[in-house]
């Protein structure tokens, strides 16, 4: 029973959730006609408030997420939520785990959950990520958080498709020297030091207040906030939603937010066109015997990786005229 | 490997219902991991609507429910039957593992239980059952 492409667009504006998430489907398996529907889908986002949420495994992500869904539903918003988990780089298997947390919103089916597995590789998964955003958002929810470990390249830029992002620090986690590392104290908006009942969670705020205090912010950046919160019980989660709404406000006021669009639709449009150069390329090495065969003549010396990337390269460089 | 798709079979495995032993699930969910499958697994004493909700939100090609309690003969046809409302029924593979006496069997495929595994199934065939049943979509 498989739905077809326009049927599957006006179902989902229609709000069945079966499309939604089939929708979904499509946009993580790169299923042929999934660009059609994601353009489709395109005049019908920018509605939503997209917040990101990272920060180390058993930080307490999913269970904050849970109290947030549950509070903007209060509230009589709906949600929608994207939680990525990684996966296997051998299997390509995932267990996908986040949504056991899902306690407090659950039969609610105005909370949309989908877990997604990281098997996209070469920024596809922040594609497939920032795609289903825009599936939820056409949809009509009105918040949508997107949920990943903070673990490396890969997520960052993830949550770099949110117009808020929230990084989870938990308690003694670490000197200062690790909030040096890279990433993480640029990407935050919002710094949430969860589990705050727990010893050092002082501590932590004040480190992460003194890193804070050093950037070099430029005149009419965001002040990047700290947050305490219990997630498990709810302890400030309501103070928590004052700083996104705060960080909405001040993207709208500051015109940061046309800024921060135009920057993501360039990096898709990046990824897209490096995604389609390198299928074409893929095309070409089949033409030329396959990968194994062109690694063949580099295992016997006879050349190197550069010389025959090169060399694969040379139809599509002249036929750009370069 | 081309870029073009990228198909993982989805799996949710579920406890639903009054039953606390969760050792079968956390085995068969690490096998089907191992196996190359996403699998979601929905924690424990869920509500059929909770799982229902589940399985249509993250599309999964393959619901196992997980059922040690007796008490499937009312909440294997409750799944089904929110499986059916949401259009979901029609290409998911449902299947169930657990203690199901032989008399009741018959009564849970005509519910639309595509198959039943009970203890002591290698756990290869169930992989294989699913690799060779799992509905083809798009």
């Amino acid at each position: 029973m498989a739905i077809d492409q326009p049927e599957l667009v006006s179902d989902l504006l229609a709000g069945k959730h079966r499309a939604l998430a089939r929708a979904i489907t499509k946009i993580e398996n790169r299923t042929p006609g999934y660009r059609e529907v994601v353009s489709a889908l395109y005049p019908h986002t920018g509605n939503a408030d997209v917040i990101g949420i990272t920060g180390s495994p058993g930080s307490g992500k999913s269970t904050l997420v849970d109290k947030l869904a549950k509070q903007y539903r209060d509230q009589g918003l709906t949600v929608g939520v994207i939680a990525v988990d990684p996966s296997s780089p051998f299997t390509g298997g995932a267990v996908l785990g986040d949504r056991i947390r899902m306690a407090a919103t659950a039969t609610d089916m105005d909370v949309f959950f989908r877990s997604m597995s990281a098997r996209g590789s070469l920024g596809g998964l922040s594609t497939a990520t920032a795609d289903a955003v825009k599936a939820l958002d056409a949809f009509g929810k009105d918040k949508i958080i997107i949920e990943t470990v903070g673990a490396g390249q890969n997520e960052v830029d993830v949550v770099k498709t949110a117009d808020t992002v929230a990084v989870l620090v938990p308690p003694s986690s670490g000197d200062d020297v690790q909030m040096l590392k890279a990433g993480i104290l640029e990407i935050g908006d919002v710094f949430v030091v969860n589990k705050a009942d727990l010893d050092g969670a002082n501590k932590t705020v004040t480190e992460l207040r003194n890193m804070l205090d050093l950037r070099d912010g430029e005149e009419g950046d965001w002040d990047p906030e700290i947050a305490e919160t219990i997630a498990k019980d709810g302890t400030g989660v309501p103070e928590l939603m004052d700083l996104f709404e705060a960080h909405a406000d001040w993207l709208d006021e500051s015109g940061r937010r046309e800024e921060k669009r135009h920057t993501r639709y360039a990096e898709e449009l990046r990824n897209l066109l490096r995604e389609d150069a390198s299928e074409l390329l893929e095309d070409e090495l089949e033409a030329r015997g396959g990968i194994d065969e062109l690694v063949a003549r580099i295992d016997d010396g006879e050349t190197t990786p550069y010389e025959v990337a090169d060399d694969v390269v040379a139809p599509v460089r002249e036929a750009l005229g370069d | 490997m081309s870029e073009e798709t990228q198909r993982n079979v989805r799996c949710l495995v579920a406890k639903v219902g009054l039953d606390g032993h969760d050792r079968g699930a956390h085995v068969i969910t690490r096998a089907f991991r191992d196996a190359g499958f996403e699998v979601i697994y929905s924690g424990l004493h869920k509500a059929p609507e909770e799982i229902v909700q589940a399985a249509v939100q993250e599309d999964v090609d393959v619901l196992g429910i997980s059922i040690l309690s007796g008490a499937h003969n009312t909440l294997v046809p409750k799944i089904i039957e929110g499986l059916e409302e949401y259009d979901a029924f029609g290409d998911t593979l449902v299947i169930v593992g657990g203690i199901i006496p032989d008399e009741d069997r018959s009564e849970l495929e005509a519910a639309g239980v595509d198959a039943i595994f009970g203890p002591g199934t290698p756990m290869a065939e169930t992989v294989e059952f699913i690799e060779d049943n799992v509905p083809r979509r798009d």
